[in-house]
């Protein structure tokens, strides 16, 4: 067990791994070392080999989206989605926290694979101490050469900046995120042309936007090699994963291991990991990929499913970011689809009609449903809304918005029930955490 | 002026992009930290530092929530009331220490100028809730809060205010 399970968190094995000398001694930056003595295009086939998966959610395979891009172009870029900001998601903080060079070796790995002209790590504007964290690191590393100008005496130049975000979910999605790179509003963009292509990418350039924990893996698989990172996970979802557990938990938090080494009842329950349910209630309902992914019944089935990008699909929901966020039995699951409803509410960016005008009138209707003021219609209202908002929007925060009311309606229609119609409860009654839920602007 | 007290950060921000407008956001920062907050003269300050129209840089202000174009307090909380941190009672503590500061959700700032209190989306931080943020930065003293650690925090904060 002690034998490197984990890649990412590694200050839990060497402490201080977040300062350079540490970083240096255990492994720190050779996996730059040895990407520099192969060429370019060996670097892509590598981390293609070792199907490492993109972590911001979409589980996209990292060396094929590096391979996209056009080598003939001279200027291109590596940007590095720190945005971080889907509910229930903290496993980058913790990354760049307490194992910064990982990243920053990382990027710059991905940077010398598409021969990259520049570095950008878009950090959420919450984020303001992590930047400055990683700006001291950054500079460092340039002192060793790793990064900026003629990197480890290769001639190849290529600078790396951290930029700061300011409040705005929307960022985290990769067009949107460049557009605001580019100090503009941040909206998706029409595509194609897509990022990797000249046009689509930032500043017109071709641009790979990866996530944090993604580039953390890679300095790992240089230095090992791709067969012994699969030698971690399972065929398809190869490689340690970070969980970001919440919600009713006795010990929230991140927690690395294997994809597929684990389930979601150990996860919750083992001492080693969550420790279980406060008051030792049972567990009603899991949100599996934060906010934005479809919401499961707690069933034995899905307890004993396999935490890996395959397994959760066969319960149709998604791994996503593995931002695992728990309900216990006392949860009124109309409250959280209220909940979540006002999050995406307040992230639209305005772009999309159906997004836009689609999560205003989910807020409405969910908030006459908690003021038991709804008519049994309503809940097939919400349903036919939500239907209507997907795949119809540029980017997908119309999808994410309709999941939390189609899954939970689906899932937990009691729950809408007991709301609506001569069953209601009166207002302020029952419905344990469905008051006071504050008027998301 | 921002352009000569700020000299150094605004070069530094300039520097790291091909474009000028690319600086905005970082500049926006610095005008907010300067003024407290992002006034109509702020805007067009940073406006001509970008070479852009006052209309472009506001509607970036107004886009992005960690901008403010009101006045604000000297501390500006905000809370995290997302549904991980809800779930551990995040919008009862918001609740309560809205009430402690004799403030509502329409008037969030306190009379003396002292403090502001939002409630905001998700920060990245659901391990640690409740939780709130102070003028952007995190701390320990500010996780899995509940109104005595609050009140004590108030308290810290207040006699802060009252040395500077």
């Amino acid at each position: 067990m002690a034998m490197a399970t984990r890649i990412l968190l590694r200050e839990l094995d060497t402490p201080n791994i977040h300062k350079m000398d540490v970083y240096m001694k255990n492994d720190g930056y050779e996996g730059l070392k040895k990407a520099i003595g192969m060429k370019p295009a060996e670097v892509i086939d590598e981390v293609k080999a070792s199907n490492l998966r993109g972590r911001g959610g979409a589980g996209f395979p990292t060396g094929v989206k590096w391979s996209f891009i056009p080598q003939t172009e001279p200027v291109k870029y590596v940007v590095v989605n720190a945005d971080e900001s889907e509910t229930g998601t903290f496993k980058d903080r913790q990354i760049m926290e307490n194992n910064p060079h990982q990243l920053i070796e990382g990027a710059m790995i991905a940077a010398w694979a598409i021969q990259a002209t520049a570095v950008y790590i878009y950090l959420r504007g919450e984020y303001w101490d992590v930047a400055a964290g990683l700006d001291k690191c950054i500079a460092e590393a340039e002192k060793k050469g790793f990064v900026g100008k003629n990197v480890l005496k290769s001639g190849w130049d290529c600078p790396m900046y951290t930029h700061l975000g300011a409040g705005a979910y929307i960022c985290g999605e990769e067009s949107a995120l460049l557009e605001s790179l580019e100090g503009k509003l941040g909206q998706p963009r029409v595509r194609p042309p897509f990022p990797a292509q000249k046009g689509g990418g930032l500043y017109a350039e071709p641009t790979v936007v990866n996530n944090v924990e993604t580039l953390a893996n890679v300095p790992w698989i240089m230095v090992n090699g791709a067969a012994e990172y699969k030698k971690f996970g399972t065929e398809q979802s190869p490689g340690t994963k970070v969980f970001c557990l919440s919600g009713h938990v006795k010990k929230p938090g991140n927690y690395e291991a294997p994809l597929g080494s684990l389930t979601l009842r150990q996860l919750i329950f083992d001492e080693e990991y969550g420790g279980g349910v406060p008051g030792d209630k049972k567990v009603k309902a899991v949100l599996p990929s934060g906010g934005s992914g479809p919401i499961i019944p707690a069933t034995d089935e899905a307890l004993d499913m396999p935490l890996t990008y395959e397994d959760m699909q066969k319960l149709g929901t998604i791994l996503g970011s593995a931002s695992i966020i728990v309900m216990d039995e006392d949860t009124d699951i109309a409250w959280v689809a209220a909940k979540v409803t006002k999050f995406f509410k307040h992230e639209s960016c305005g772009k999309c009609t159906p997004c836009r005008e689609g999560t205003y009138w989910l807020d409405k209707v969910l908030d006459r449903i908690m003021a038991d003021q709804a008519r049994e219609s309503d809940i097939d209202l919400i349903a036919n809304i939500a239907k209507n908002m997907q795949g119809v929007t540029l980017c997908a925060l119309g999808d994410f918005a309709a999941n939390p009311i189609i899954h939970t309606v689906k899932n937990f229609p009691d729950d809408f029930k007991r709301h609506v119609g001569e069953t209601a409860v009166t207002a302020g009654g029952s419905a344990r955490r469905g008051a006071a839920a504050p008027a998301g602007d | 002026m921002l352009a000569d007290k700020y000299a150094d950060r605004i070069e530094t921000a300039f520097a790291k992009y091909p474009t000028k407008r690319s600086a905005v956001m970082p500049l926006l920062y610095i005008a907010q930290e300067e003024y407290g907050w992002l006034s109509p003269e702020a805007i067009e300050e940073v406006a001509s530092l970008c070479d852009l129209d006052p209309t472009q840089v506001r509607s970036i202000a107004g886009f992005y929530t960690m901008y403010r174009e009101r006045p604000k307090g000297k501390y500006w909380l905000q809370v995290c009331t997302d549904l991980a941190c809800a779930l551990k009672g995040a919008d009862e503590f918001y609740e309560q220490l809205l009430e402690e500061l004799g403030l509502d959700h329409e008037n969030d700032t306190t009379e003396d100028g002292t403090f502001t209190v939002e409630h905001v989306m998700c920060l990245g931080a659901c391990d640690r809730a409740p939780m709130l943020q102070c003028n952007f930065h995190f701390d320990p003293k500010y996780d899995r809060l509940d109104m005595e650690k609050a009140r004590k925090l108030i308290e810290e904060w207040r006699s802060e205010a009252k040395k500077k």
